[in-house]
C-alpha cells in the first residue's frame, strides 16, 4: 500500500496550507487577529516574533488542536476549520510539540509505528497483527534510521534523554509522510551541536514536502526557511524572504530590537 | 524496596518475544490447565471448583486489564457486562433445559455476544469521557444496571436470581457437565482461548493505539486517530470478554443473581487486575487466581478476613506498584546469575523476621476482631496452636513485643537484601554488556 496514494490529490493545489483572516480569541482577549497567509507547495517557511505573539496558538488553529473564532484554514485547497486533529492528519498534516509529546511507556520503535499505522490505512484494525505489518515496520525503521535511532529502537521513550526525545518528537511528526509539517520550536533547548544536527535532520526530512517552523534561533531561521512570517500581537507584520525580512525596517523596531533588548 | 519494586513500571514496554517463544508458551499454558486438577490437594470436588472459578476470574479480570492496563480507563462498573452475560447465558441454558438442542459448553458464546451488545450500547456512550469522568459513568451505569434487576424481575429474578441445570441438554464429545472435572476443562478450554484472543488483539494495531492512547491521547490525535474510537474499539472487546466470563460462571453456579452485576463485584476485579499487576498480560490472571484462592480459604480460618484482603491490597499498592507480577518479573533479568542464589538467602533470611512480625499482627487483630464482633463466643481462643485469653494482657503484650522486635530485626536485614540485589543487577549488567 501507497501512503503517498492515501493522501487528495496535491497536484491540483499549488497553495498547500491558506490562512485567511484568521481569529482566535480567549474569553474576551484577542490572540490572533486577522492572520492571512498562503504557502506553497515544497515551501520551508519560517514563523518567528517575540514571546507571546501568538505562534504556537497560530498553530494549534492550523493543527486543529483549537477552533478559531472567525477565519478559514485550506489544506490543499480544501476548508478544514475546525476540523479535528486527527480528520486534518489524515488529510497529510502533521506536527510536533514545542514541549515534548510521546508516548512514554512504548518503546522508541512502538511511538513510531503508532504514528504510521493510519496513513498506511489499518485504521482501528483488529484482524492484523501488527508485527507482521510489513509496510509499517519498514517505514517505521526506516523512519528510526532518519533521526538516527535505531541503536535506541527497543528503550521505552520515557527514559531517552531530552536530545534524544525531541529527536523522536520529530520522527513522530514525519513518520506518517504527511505533505504539510509543523514544526513548533524544535531544537528548543538542544545544546548548539544538537541543534545543527537537528536542522540537517529538519532539512532532510522537509525535501519534497512543506515546512512550517516556529524557532527562536535566528541563526536556524535563516538558514532554513525559504519565507519568513513575522508575527507581532496576532498580526503578520511581513513576509518575505529571509533577506529582505533581515533588512526591513518595521521588522528590526517591532521584533528584532525587542528580541536582543 | 519501593524503589526496586517501582523499576519495571519504566519497562512496561513488553517486548515481543519470538514466535517460537510465544507458541511454547501457550503449549506449556494449556499443558498446565489439563494436568491442574489431577495434582494432588487439587483433585477433588472442591480443588476443581476453586481452579474453575479462578479461570473464570481470570478472563474477567484480563478482560478488566483491556480497559486499565492497556488502555488507562478505570472503570467501576465492569461487572455489568459480566452479570448482563450470565443472565442472558442461564436463559439459554433454561431454553437448553426445555429441549433446545444446543450443547451447554457452547452456552457462554450468548454470554460473550450479550457482553459485546451492552458493551457497544454503553460503551458509546461511557467512552466519549476519559479518566474521571469515565469513571464516574461508569459507576453510574453500573448502579442503573443493578437496580434494574430488581425493577425487571421476570428476566432477573429478583434477589433469588435465574437457576438453570448445566446438565439437562444434549452432551458435546461426550460431556454431560455432571462431574465438576467436566465443568472445569470446559472453563479451561474457554479461558485459554479468551485470554489467547485478548494477548492477539494487544499485538494488532487498534491493539496497540490502545497503549498509545493510555500513554498520551492527545497525541494520538496527531497521528490520524479518533481517540473516542479507539477507547470504543476498546471497551467493546473488554464487553465481549467479561460477557463469556458471566457465562462461565453461569454454567459452574447454575445461577445468575443480582450480585453478578454488583458495585462488589466491579470492585473486585479492580483488585484483582491491581494485586496482579496491570502492566503485564499475565498479571491479572494471577491476581485473580491469588485473591480467588484468599477469597476460598481465609474466609475458612477467619472471620477478619476481608480486613486482611484490604492490608494486602494496600501492601501491594506501596510497596509493589507494578502487582505480583511485577514483582516475580523484576527477577527475571538476574534469575541466571551466580548471585540470584544470594538474593534467595537474603529473603530467606529477612523473612524469618517478617514473619514474626505478621503473627504478632495477626494476633492482635484475630484478638480485637473477636473482641468486638463475636463477644458471645468468650475471650478464650487458639491461634497457632495456642490456647491465649484475650482477656489476660498477656498476649497483648507478646503481640506487641513480636511486632516490634520482628520490625526491628526486618530493617536490618535490608541491606543484605540490598547488597544481593546490588550484587546481582551488576552481575546482570555485566552479562548484557557481554553479549
Amino acid at each position: 500500500m501507497n501512503a503517498m496514494a492515501k493522501i487528495p490529490d496535491i497536484e491540483a493545489a499549488p497553495t498547500a496550507l491558506e490562512l485567511c483572516d484568521l481569529h482566535k480569541s480567549f474569553g474576551p482577549t484577542p490572540i490572533i487577529r486577522g492572520v492571512s497567509l498562503g504557502i506553497a507547495r515544497g515551501e520551508r517557511h519560517a514563523m518567528i516574533g517575540p514571546n507571546g505573539a501568538g505562534k504556537s496558538t497560530l498553530f494549534n488553529l492550523i493543527s486543529g488542536r483549537f477552533a478559531p473564532t472567525a477565519g478559514s484554514i485550506r489544506l490543499n485547497g480544501e476548508q478544514v476549520s475546525g476540523f479535528p486533529p486527527y480528520q486534518l492528519n489524515r488529510r497529510g498534516l502533521a506536527r510536533s510539540f514545542q514541549v515534548t509529546n510521546i508516548f512514554p511507556r512504548l518503546s522508541v520503535f512502538e511511538n513510531i509505528r503508532c504514528s504510521v499505522l493510519w496513513s498506511l490505512g489499518y485504521r482501528y484494525s483488529f484482524w492484523h497483527r501488527v508485527d507482521s505489518l510489513r509496510d509499517a515496520n519498514a517505514q517505521a525503521e526506516r523512519t528510526l534510521e532518519q533521526i538516527r535511532m535505531t541503536a535506541r529502537r527497543d528503550v521505552p521513550a520515557g527514559v531517552l534523554t531530552y536530545a534524544e526525545q525531541r529527536a523522536l518528537e520529530i520522527g513522530i511528526t514525519i513518520a506518517g509522510n504527511a505533505n504539510v509539517i509543523l514544526l513548533d520550536e524544535p531544537t528548543a533547548g538542544m545544546s548548539r551541536r544538537e541543534a545543527a544536527n537537528a536542522v540537517e535532520l529538519i532539512r532532510a526530512v522537509s525535501q519534497g514536502r512543506t515546512l512550517v517552523i516556529v524557532e527562536h534561533d535566528m541563526g536556524v531561521v535563516f538558514d532554513l526557511a525559504d519565507r519568513i512570517s513575522v508575527l507581532v500581537y496576532g498580526e503578520i507584520i511581513a513576509t518575505d524572504t529571509p533577506e529582505k525580512i533581515r533588512g526591513n525596517k518595521a521588522v528590526q523596531a517591532a521584533y528584532l530590537d525587542s528580541a536582543h533588548a | 524496596m519501593k524503589s526496586v519494586a517501582a523499576a519495571p513500571e519504566m519497562t512496561s514496554a513488553e517486548p515481543t518475544p519470538s514466535w517460537m517463544t510465544r507458541s511454547r508458551t501457550w503449549v506449556g499454558a494449556a499443558a498446565i490447565l489439563l494436568v491442574l486438577p489431577h495434582i494432588p490437594g487439587l483433585n477433588a470436588d472442591f480443588g476443581r471448583s476453586l481452579l474453575s472459578q479462578m479461570g473464570i476470574a481470570a478472563v474477567f479480570a484480563l478482560s478488566f486489564n483491556l480497559l486499565l492496563g492497556q488502555t488507562g480507563l478505570l472503570s467501576f462498573g465492569h461487572a455489568v457486562y459480566f452479570g448482563l452475560g450470565g443472565y442472558a447465558t442461564v436463559h439459554l441454558m433454561r431454553a437448553i433445559n426445555h429441549g433446545l438442542p444446543v450443547p451447554v459448553p457452547l452456552a457462554p458464546l450468548a454470554g460473550a455476544a450479550t457482553g459485546l451488545l451492552f458493551g457497544v450500547l454503553f460503551g458509546s456512550v461511557t467512552t466519549r469521557r476519559a479518566g474521571t469522568i469515565f469513571a464516574l459513568i461508569t459507576l453510574g451505569i453500573g448502579e442503573l444496571v443493578y437496580a434494574t434487576t430488581f425493577m425487571l424481575p421476570s428476566y432477573f429474578g429478583g434477589e433469588e436470581g435465574i437457576t438453570a441445570s448445566r446438565t439437562r441438554g444434549p452432551a458435546l464429545l461426550g460431556f454431560d457437565l455432571g462431574p465438576q472435572l467436566q465443568v472445569y476443562y470446559v472453563v479451561a478450554l474457554w479461558a485459554i482461548i479468551a485470554a489467547a484472543l485478548m494477548y492477539a488483539f494487544t499485538r494488532t494495531p487498534v491493539g496497540r493505539m490502545c497503549n498509545a492512547v493510555r500513554d498520551n491521547p492527545e497525541r494520538v490525535e496527531f497521528v490520524g486517530y479518533n481517540t473516542q474510537r479507539v477507547r470504543f474499539v476498546a471497551f467493546s472487546a473488554a464487553g465481549l470478554f467479561a460477557g463469556l466470563a458471566g457465562g462461565l460462571h453461569a454454567i459452574n453456579y447454575e445461577i445468575v443473581a443480582a450480585d453478578s452485576v454488583s458495585a462488589l463485584r466491579s470492585g473486585t476485579v479492580l483488585l484483582m487486575t491491581y494485586i496482579g499487576g496491570v502492566g503485564r498480560f499475565i498479571g491479572p490472571v494471577i491476581g485473580a487466581a491469588v485473591l480467588t484462592w484468599l477469597q476460598a480459604s481465609l474466609s475458612g480460618y477467619t472471620s477478619a478476613w476481608l480486613f486482611y484482603l484490604g492490608l494486602f491490597f494496600m501492601a501491594i499498592i506501596v510497596f509493589a506498584p507494578a502487582g505480583l507480577a511485577g514483582l516475580i518479573l523484576m527477577h527475571r533479568p538476574i534469575i541466571r546469575m551466580p548471585a540470584f542464589w544470594r538474593v534467595l538467602r537474603a529473603y530467606a533470611i529477612a523473612f524469618a523476621p517478617a514473619l514474626v512480625m505478621t503473627i504478632g499482627a495477626i494476633v492482635i487483630i484475630e484478638m480485637s476482631y473477636r473482641l468486638s464482633t463475636q463477644p458471645e463466643l468468650g475471650t478464650r481462643m487458639r491461634l497457632f496452636w495456642t490456647d491465649i485469653d484475650a482477656a489476660t494482657p498477656w498476649p497483648w503484650l507478646a503481640a506487641v513485643v513480636m511486632i516490634v522486635s520482628g520490625f526491628v530485626v526486618f530493617r536490618k536485614t535490608w541491606p543484605i537484601v540490598a547488597q544481593a540485589w546490588q550484587q546481582a543487577t551488576t552481575e546482570a549488567s555485566v552479562a548484557a554488556g557481554a553479549r
